[in-house]
């Protein structure tokens, strides 16, 4: 049962991504990987909310480790950034790299203090 | 690759087939992304929680897709014919549902300052780290040059 939610969630998560990507590169024409960089700091937003309100375990299993865990990327990120390196654009890559990763605790952080404090 | 841009140029004119590809792509991600999120989860439960919360489960998922994504995206755009279907599955759907973002920011959140830090720097590090490895053993394997300068023209 807690697997199919797993599948679920992940089944949802990974073709939104997919498509937030698609929408997001379609805005811009820079080598910066912005599609993956909103995907995954919007992600880090819901989880942290998600994290705040403490929904019962379907919830935190069909949302949390199914939907927010495909939604958001580890591999695509650690990808685009070699290959901005390997491309030369080393300025773009350790923005992407610091970048990602301050925003995205920083809006983990929100997303909980939002869920925790306000709602 | 495509000679202008998006790739996406090929389909125009052919809009009913077009169409009926993008959602049997986007289906074929959501099934690799169901089970690249179970293949996660399993691992997660099987990987204990490490000496001051060090969330051992999601590290070596990341590290290990991130190896697998190097590797397969050499393979994909360098040695295997053009297809259609095998990086929305294994790339986008599998490998990007077993590997997680938004875990790694909020256990960092969670975790005591030295242990965030430590875990944030060794996920960056060794994650570019995982991805160089799978991408030069991948090219070592297909017998492509490994070392590749900057190239203005790639993608």
């Amino acid at each position: 049962m807690t697997l199919l939610l797993v599948f679920l969630g992940g089944a949802v998560g990974a073709p939104t991504r997919y498509l937030m990507d698609r929408l997001v590169q379609r805005w811009h024409d820079t080598v910066f990987p912005w599609g993956t960089f909103v995907v995954n700091v919007t992600g880090s937003f819901v989880l942290g909310l998600l994290t705040g309100l403490q929904p019962g375990p379907l919830v935190a299993t069909l949302a949390g480790s199914g939907f927010c865990g495909a939604l958001t990327t580890f591999s695509t990120f650690g990808f685009e950034t070699m290959r901005l390196i390997e491309e030369g654009s080393f300025a773009e890559a350790a923005l992407n790299v610091a970048g990602s990763l301050l925003l995205g605790v920083l809006a983990a952080a929100a997303g909980y203090g939002l869920a925790v404090h306000i709602l | 690759m495509t000679p202008s841009g998006t790739g996406q140029d090929v389909f125009r004119g052919r809009p009913a087939r077009r169409r009926g590809r993008a959602f049997s792509v986007v289906g074929v991600i959501a099934i690799g992304g169901g089970l690249g999120s179970v293949a996660r989860f399993l691992l997660a439960s099987a990987v204990p929680v490490g000496a001051n919360g060090f969330p051992w489960g999601t590290l070596i998922a990341n590290l290990s897709g991130c190896f697998a994504l190097g590797a397969l995206m050499v393979f994909v755009l360098q040695v295997w014919p053009p297809s259609r279907y095998v990086r929305p599955f294994l790339g986008v759907g599998f490998l990007g549902g077993y590997t997680t973002f938004s875990t790694v920011a909020v256990e960092i959140t969670r975790l005591a300052a030295p242990t965030a830090a430590v875990y944030a720097a060794v996920s960056l590090v060794a994650g570019l780290a995982a991805v160089w490895c799978g991408m030069t053993l991948a090219r070592l394997a297909a017998r492509i040059p490994v070392r590749r300068g900057p190239r203005k023209e790639a993608r």
